[in-house]
C-alpha cells in the first residue's frame, strides 16, 4: 500500500553502511538501505523509498520497455485491424508486458 | 522528475484510456476490485474515473490500514502511553483517526505527548534522544511497512535502545483479499493488485486467486498511466478468457518479493493466531505481533493493555462498503453524520479509504464537468 | 489547534461566533481587511497575528511575516498600508538577542514596504508559554482609486491569476521544525505584494473582482472561500499552477497536497477576461511577478466548489484544508 517515492542516492552516509542520503526533486533526507543489502545500491541509483526506508531498486531498463509499451498502445492494434480487414488470418493478441513467473528483476545503475 | 512525470505523460494517458475503450467489450459490464489503498487515493487524485467508459466499475478494497484499525487499539495505545507518560509517536495518517476518548491530537491538546514521525527510526532517534522517556511506536501498515518496523526493531536491540517500544498493529493482505472473496455478496470479475506489498512479497502469494478463483490480478504501479495499463492488461485477459498474475509494476516489484525484507520480518515478527479488523471482523492469521525474543521492545507485552473493544455504530455500513457492495454514498451516514471531519466510520478517517476519498475528490462534481477539458489562458 | 489553521474550523469560528456577535448586522462577505469611513475619509484597517515555529527560517522570520502579512492583508484588499501598530507577547526567558533580530528584521521590512511603524506594546507571559514570541499587528491605509473588491461582482468566464510559485513558505517551515528530517533548498516566500497590486491594478482595474492572499489552508482554502462566498465553481488546470521543484518533492514524500499549503509572498486576483492578458503582463513585467500566470477561471459549476482539472481529463474536487496538513505515509 501506501506512499512509496522513487528518489537518487547522492551520497551515503560515512560509518553508517546502511544509510545513504536520497533525493527527491530536491529534497534531502537520510534512508535506510538495510532492506536492499542482497543487492546493495550505489550512489546515482534510483531507489522506492517508504517510511525512510529503501524498498527496492528502480530498474531503468524495466521502466523504458514499460514506456516503450505504453508508446505503441493502440498502434498494434490498430494495425492488426487493418489486416483482419483484408481478411487475413488473425495473427494474435499482443501481448502485454508479461507475467514471467520466476525472472528476476534485472538491476541496473542509471547512467 | 524522473519516473513519475512520464507516467503522467497526457498524451499516453489518452492513447491508454483509447485502448481501454477498445478493448471493454460493450454490453459487459466489468467490475474491477483495487485491493490498495494508495490505488483508490491515485485513482481520485488523477481523476481516472473520468476517462474510463461507463461499464468498467473500479470497486474499492480493504487495502487502507488505518481504516482497518479497531478503534480499541487506538484506545489501548494511547493509554499505554498516558499511563507510562511516554511519548506516543506515530504517522499523520494516525493524528486525527477518533478513539473512544478521542483522537491522538486530541489527546496531545490535554496533556500526552504525541508526535508525528515520517519514519520507525525517526521514533528511535527520538529514543536515544531522551534517553529518560519511554517511547511507544505505533505501528501500522500491511507488508509495505512491516519491514522498516521490524529492521528499526532490531536496530533497538542490537544498539541496546531501551526506552524503546513498538505497539504492533501490522495486517497482512492476502487474507483480507480472502474475505473478500469469501463474501457471499461478491461479484469481481479482476484484481488491481497492490503495488507496494508486492515489492515485499512479490507476485506468487496471489497465484491462488487466479488459479482457484479464476480472476485475473496484474500488480500495478500507482500512476496515472500505470493504472490504466493495468487495465489494459486486465481486458486483454479477460477477453481471452484468461487468468494470471501478471506484474505490470515490474521497474519496482521483483516477481519473488525483496528477500531481505522478508527475512527481518521473519526474524522479529509471528503471526497472530487472529486479529480483528474493522469492518471485517476477525480473520485468523491476518497480523503480526512481535516474537518473544523482542519482547522487551514489544509495547503489548512490556505494558498493561487494557485490551479494549468497540463497536462500530450500527449504523455505519463500512463492512459493507469495504467489501465493495455498497458504494461510499450508499450508506445512510454518508455525507451527513459521517464525513472526514467527523468521521463514524473507518472508512471515512483515513484520505484513503474509499469514504473519505470519494467525498474529499468526487462527491460534489456533477456530471455536465466531468467531459470537459479545455485549455484556460 | 484546527481553528486556528485556515480552513474550515476556522471559518465556523469566524462565522459562527465572532461575526455573528462582534459585527452586528453586518451582511459583508468578510474579506482580509475592513473599508470604512471617517468623515467621508475611505481608509482601510486590518488586524493580523502571527505564531510560528521556529522564530527564523530559511527566508526570513516571525518579524518579516508581521509586516509583510499585514501589508498583505491591505494590499489585496485594495489599499496602500500607511501605518502599522504592533504588540509583542513575549515568553519570559527570552534571549534579548532573539527579540532585537525581530525588531531589526522589522525595521528592514517596514523600509522595504514604505510604512511606518507608528506604536506598539509588549506583554511578557510565563516560561513555557507563548513559543518564544507572538505578535499581533494592526495595519491602516488608504484604498487604491477604484479598486473594488468584492466577491458578489465574481461572473462566470472571469480569470484566476496567481502571482507565483506556491507552497515555498508552508513546506519550508515544515522543513524548518526538523521532524521530519527533510533538507531542502527552499526558502519563504514572504514578501509585501502592494507593488505587484499596484501594476496590476493600473492595467486592470476595471476588471478586478476580488483578490486574496492564500496564507494558511494554501490557494485550495482562499478560493473555495471565494466559491461559496459568490455561489460558483472555480476550474483550475493542475498543469498551469507553479510549483518550484522542491516543494513539489517534499508534497510528493509526505503526501500533502500543494494547494492547501501555506504562502507568504503571492496572491490571487479574479478578473474580468477582457483585462485578464493585459493584467498578468503588467504582472510579468513587474520585478517579483514574472511567474505570475492565470491557473484557471470562474464557472457557474460545480457551484461553491474547487475544481481541478489535468490535460487528459481527469478532475478532482478540491475542499478547504480541514485542519492543519498532516504528512501521510499510506
Amino acid at each position: 500500500m501506501c506512499l512509496a517515492i522513487p528518489g537518487k542516492i547522492v551520497s551515503l552516509v560515512p560509518d553508517e553502511p546502511h544509510l545513504g542520503v536520497v533525493e527527491v526533486t530536491g529534497v534531502r533526507r537520510r534512508v535506510d538501505l538495510g532492506l536492499l543489502v542482497e543487492d546493495m545500491p550505489s550512489v546515482g541509483d534510483w531507489v522506492l523509498i517508504h517510511v525512510g526506508f529503501a524498498m527496492s531498486r528502480i530498474s531503468e531498463q524495466d521502466a523504458a520497455e514499460q514506456m516503450q509499451l505504453l508508446t505503441v498502445l493502440g498502434e498494434n492494434e490498430a494495425a492488426m485491424d487493418e489486416v483482419r480487414g483484408y481478411g487475413v488470418e488473425d495473427a494474435g493478441e499482443l501481448r502485454s508486458t508479461g507475467e514471467s513467473p520466476g525472472c528476476r528483476k534485472t538491476s541496473s545503475t542509471i547512467q | 522528475m524522473r519516473y513519475v512525470d512520464e507516467f503522467r505523460d497526457p498524451e499516453l494517458i489518452t492513447r491508454a484510456s483509447d485502448e481501454i475503450r477498445r478493448l471493454a467489450e460493450p454490453g459487459r459490464h466489468y467490475r474491477i476490485m483495487e485491493v490498495c489503498g494508495g490505488h483508490t487515493h491515485a485513482i481520485y487524485r488523477f481523476g481516472l474515473k473520468d476517462i474510463l467508459p461507463e461499464n468498467i466499475e473500479l470497486i474499492h478494497g480493504p487495502g487502507c490500514p488505518v481504516c482497518v484499525l479497531p478503534m480499541g487499539r487506538i484506545d489501548d495505545g494511547l493509554s499505554i502511553a498516558q499511563k507510562s507518560n511516554a511519548i506516543f509517536a506515530a504517522f499523520g495518517d494516525m493524528m486525527r483517526v477518533p478513539g473512544t476518548h478521542g483522537s491522538p491530537f486530541e489527546h496531545k491538546a490535554r496533556g500526552t505527548d504525541v508526535r508525528i514521525v515520517y519514519s520507525p527510526a525517526d521514533a528511535l532517534q527520538i529514543a536515544r534522544r531522551n534517553p529518560e522517556r519511554h517511547v511507544v511506536f505505533f505501528a501500522i501498515g500491511f507488508e509495505t511497512t512491516a519491514p522498516s518496523t521490524a529492521l528499526t526493531l532490531m536496530r533497538a536491540k542490537r544498539e541496546g535502545v531501551h526506552n524503546f517500544s513498538v505497539f504492533c498493529n501490522h495486517v497482512t493482505i492476502v487474507p483480507a483479499i480472502r474475505a473478500i472473496l469469501d463474501s457471499p455478496d461478491m461479484r469481481l470479475d479482476a484484481f488491481i493488485g497492490p503495488g507496494h506489498v508486492s515489492t515485499v512479497i512479490g507476485c506468487r502469494p496471489y497465484e491462488w486467486i487466479a488459479r482457484a478463483e479464476g480472476k485475473p490480478v496484474v500488480t500495478s504501479g500507482f500512476e496515472p498511466l500505470d493504472l490504466l495499463q493495468s487495465i489494459v492488461m486486465l481486458l486483454r485477459q479477460l477477453r481471452a478468457g484468461e487468468a494470471r498474475v501478471e506484474n505490470q509494476y515490474k521497474r519496482v516489484v521483483p516477481w519473488e518479493g525483496n528477500l531481505a525484507a522478508l527475512k527481518a520480518m521473519a526474524e522479529v515478527f509471528e503471526l497472530r493466531p487472529h486479529f480483528e479488523w474493522r469492518g471485517l471482523g476477525f480473520i485468523s492469521q491476518s497480523a503480526l505481533r512481535i516474537r518473544k525474543e523482542y519482547a522487551e521492545w514489544d509495547s503489548e507485552q512490556r505494558f498493561d493493555v487494557p485490551e479494549t473493544r468497540v463497536a462500530d455504530p450500527k449504523a455505519a455500513q463500512c463492512g459493507e462498503v469495504l467489501k465493495g457492495v455498497l458504494k461510499p454514498a450508499q450508506c445512510k451516514l454518508f455525507g451527513k453524520e459521517c464525513t472526514p471531519e467527523h468521521p463514524i466510520g473507518a472508512l471515512m478517517v483515513s484520505s484513503e479509504g474509499s469514504c473519505a476519498a470519494y467525498y474529499n475528490y468526487e462527491y460534489r462534481k456533477t456530471a455536465s464537468l466531468v467531459t470537459e477539458i479545455s485549455s484556460v489562458a | 489547534m484546527a481553528h486556528g489553521a485556515g480552513g474550515k474550523a476556522s471559518r465556523r469560528l469566524v462565522e459562527g461566533l465572532f461575526a455573528p456577535l462582534l459585527c452586528g448586522n453586518s451582511r459583508e462577505p468578510l474579506g482580509d481587511a475592513a473599508r470604512i469611513e471617517i468623515d467621508g475619509m475611505p481608509i482601510a484597517m486590518t488586524a493580523d497575528s502571527f505564531v510560528v515555529k521556529p522564530l527564523r527560517f530559511p527566508g526570513g522570520s516571525i518579524g518579516e511575516l508581521a509586516v509583510n502579512g499585514t501589508m498583505n492583508d491591505l494590499a489585496v484588499a485594495g489599499a496602500r498600508g500607511h501605518s502599522m501598530i504592533v504588540t509583542f507577547v513575549l515568553e519570559e526567558g527570552l534571549p534579548s538577542a532573539i527579540l532585537e533580530a525581530e525588531v531589526r528584521a522589522m525595521s528592514s521590512a517596514l523600509r522595504r514596504a514604505g510604512v511606518a511603524m507608528v506604536g506598539g506594546d509588549t506583554k511578557v507571559v510565563e516560561r513555557g508559554k507563548a513559543d518564544g514570541m507572538y505578535i499581533t499587528t494592526a495595519g491602516i491605509g488608504r484604498p487604491l482609486p477604484s479598486v473594488r473588491i468584492d466577491a458578489r461582482s465574481v461572473r462566470p468566464g472571469d480569470k484566476v491569476l496567481l502571482s507565483g510559485p506556491i507552497g515555498d513558505h508552508g513546506i519550508t517551515i515544515l522543513l524548518a521544525r526538523g521532524d521530519l528530517e527533510l533538507e531542502a533548498d527552499l526558502r519563504s516566500d514572504t514578501r509585501c505584494v502592494l507593488p505587484l497590486v499596484e501594476a496590476l491594478a493600473r492595467e486592470a482595474v476595471p476588471g478586478i473582482r476580488w483578490m486574496r492572499d492564500p496564507t494558511r489552508g494554501g490557494v485550495a482554502t482562499s478560493l473555495n472561500e471565494l466559491a461559496r462566498d459568490c455561489g460558483l465553481g472555480i476550474f483550475l488546470l493542475e498543469e498551469e499552477i507553479p510549483i518550484h521543484d522542491a516543494v513539489r518533492g517534499a508534497c510528493e514524500l509526505l503526501g500533502l497536497d500543494p494547494l492547501h499549503i501555506a504562502n507568504e509572498g503571492q496572491f490571487l486576483a479574479v478578473v474580468a477576461p477582457e483585462y485578464a492578458d493585459l493584467g498578468l503582463n503588467a504582472l510579468n513585467s513587474t520585478p517579483g511577478g514574472e511567474d505570475a500566470c492565470i491557473i484557471g477561471e470562474v464557472r457557474k459549476e460545480p457551484a461553491n466548489a474547487v475544481l481541478v482539472s489535468t490535460r487528459y481529463g481527469g478532475s478532482r474536487i478540491v475542499d478547504m484544508l480541514a485542519g492543519d496538513p498532516l504528512p501521510r505515509i499510506c
